[in-house]
């Protein structure tokens, strides 16, 4: 491109956009071989996450996580229903994705993203299989009420690395989650108790409680490309580079969940094992930052 | 440790493997594959002109149709749409045909477990039966990691939704080559190593999972034999007419 010089600046902006656009790959390329990329961030670097708890305030647990620019809301709403006849002493949890236009050009009305269903069941099949949440807690009164959990995760802004934030925000909603108190009214049904506890009806749970969490997962998506591994993609990134393996790891780094869905490029098992660091890396930058948001709402 | 499975196969021991294709007579090619009692149907057309909105048209396009054998189509046939598009997009040479949509429809005919692999493999034969000029095959392979950390291939649904976890794997095949060994590797390991896709289910240590990784690459050695085997059977017999 040449030096730059005052009088000719604007000119070698202008070049550099376009070729920015023209030439996408080549000019990620220019930036690996130096080890940054554009946004001058080294390869193995995640971009700044935020984690706010109780975003919505009528819901039971909610939270807003932002990962670089990707912003993805989360929020639980609890309901007592009748448990299952095979399981009668375990709740259930719904978990559903959502991708509405705010969060992207491509999104429109008549044409839903292909990513949401995906990332919806990705979501759902990790949430449930690394026993973050024990369904028997749940339970109310076993073979006759149990809650159901909806968990709803919206996709506000969509750049890049969809899963990692849309999971660490639906891990920070249920930690914010909070039981509300029910109680037995005289046709036997479970009522939401009063505040005050003005009933003099015996409560089912005593007090609001917290869910006890188990082993919590955290996940991390990496982009492959020759031999770059790239940390926590943008969404341009992704478009230009399309070789992802995501991993999910819970808190004793038991491996949830290792998922490459094809791509030109193959993963030999030292790119596996390069990406598997990274997420440990990663997972302890999370907790950390979990446990401030967390310990930053009980101040209050 | 020996473990005992259910049809008293042993723990490296695949499921009998039957391959046809060209059974569909509409569709440009079509495969059927099973592996025990999970049987899959694949059918291909194309490459038809035009790309679809949001797709490349400097490159070929690859659409994969999943049918559940019943129910609506909801979010895990969405998922495996996707997985198999992606799967597929990587083994095919794109650059071929551009402007052009391939498609793929896969028709479940019974799941009894490894349901996403049987379809890779089915959907891999119908590819070459079309013709669609493909760099190598993809050979898919479950692998189910016990409690006791005991790794086993190929399970029947009852064994999927028992263990601990379970891993489908995806590798390319087997090379048969004329070339000095070591010439066609990558970074010291040969090119059948590399994982095309992965997709875990389920809590196991990273630990448990190279040995799945192990043990999927030394099934899809034989699978890639299978395969092998089959096709030039079959190319022997005439050639479908245009």
């Amino acid at each position: 491109m040449g030096l730059p010089n005052a009088s000719g600046d604007l000119s070698t902006e202008v070049e550099v956009d376009a070729f920015r656009r023209l030439f996408p790959l080549r000019f990620f390329e220019k930036h690996l071989l130096e080890s940054i990329r554009p946004d001058a961030r080294p390869l193995g670097r995640a971009r700044d996450t935020t984690i706010a708890l109780g975003a919505v305030a009528s819901a039971n647990g909610s939270a807003l996580a932002k990962i670089g620019s990707t912003t993805m809301l989360a929020a639980i709403k609890m309901e007592v229903m009748a448990p299952s006849i095979e399981i009668p002493d375990e709740g259930c949890i719904a978990i559903d994705f959502h991708m509405p236009p705010i969060c992207s050009p491509i999104v429109r009305p008549g044409r839903p993203a292909e990513a949401a269903p995906v990332v919806a069941k990705q979501l759902s099949d990790t949430i449930l299989s690394s026993g973050m949440i024990n369904l028997k807690e749940l339970s109310l009164v076993s073979g006759k009420a149990a809650w159901m959990a909806y968990l709803d995760i919206y996709c506000l802004d969509a750049d890049g690395a969809l899963f990692d934030a849309a999971l660490l925000a639906a891990v920070a909603a249920f930690s914010h989650l909070e039981i509300p108190v029910v109680s037995l009214n005289d046709d036997g049904k479970i009522v939401l108790s009063e505040e005050q506890g003005l009933s003099d009806r015996e409560p089912v749970n005593k007090e609001k409680r917290k869910v006890n969490l188990g082993s919590i997962p955290f996940s991390l998506t990496c982009i492959l490309h020759k031999n770059y591994i790239l940390a926590d993609p943008t969404a341009e990134e992704e478009s230009i580079m399309e070789t992802s393996v995501t991993v999910v790891l819970d808190s004793s780094s038991q491996l949830v969940s290792l998922y490459k869905p094809g791509g030109a490029v193959l993963a030999y098992t030292s790119a596996i094992q390069d990406c598997i660091a990274l997420t440990r890396q990663r997972v302890k930058e999370l907790q950390k930052i979990l446990e401030e948001a967390i310990s930053g709402m009980e101040v209050d | 440790m020996e473990v005992d499975r259910e049809d008293g196969r042993s723990q490296n021991q695949l499921r009998p493997l039957a391959c046809s294709r060209n059974i569909l007579h509409r569709a440009h090619g079509s495969a059927s594959w099973s592996q025990g009692d999970t049987k899959v149907l694949a059918a291909v057309y194309g490459p038809k002109a035009g790309t679809k909105k949001n797709e490349n048209p400097e490159k070929a396009c690859i659409e994969v149709i999943w049918k559940p054998k019943t129910g609506q189509i909801g979010k895990l046939e969405k998922e495996y749409e996707m997985i198999l598009k992606r799967t597929l997009q990587s083994i095919c040479i794109l650059t071929v045909n551009p402007n052009t949509t391939t498609s793929v429809i896969i028709q479940v005919v019974n799941d009894d477990g490894a349901l996403l692999p049987s379809a890779i493999n089915a959907a891999c034969m119908a590819l070459v039966d079309a013709g669609i000029p493909m760099r190598h095959l993809a050979v898919s392979i479950c692998c189910c990691v016990a409690r006791s950390g005991l790794v086993i291939l190929d399970p029947t649904k009852l064994e999927e939704q028992n263990m601990k976890a379970f891993a489908y794997l995806v590798f390319p095949n087997s090379v048969h080559s004329v070339l000095p060994e070591g010439s066609l590797s990558v970074q010291g390991e040969p090119i059948e190593n590399g994982i095309i896709t992965s997709v875990t289910h389920g809590v196991m240590s990273v630990d448990d999972y190279f040995y799945c990784l192990e043990r999927g690459r030394a099934a899809s050695t034989k699978l890639s034999d299978f395969l092998r085997r089959n096709l030039q059977q079959q190319s022997t017999d005439s050639s479908k007419a245009g």
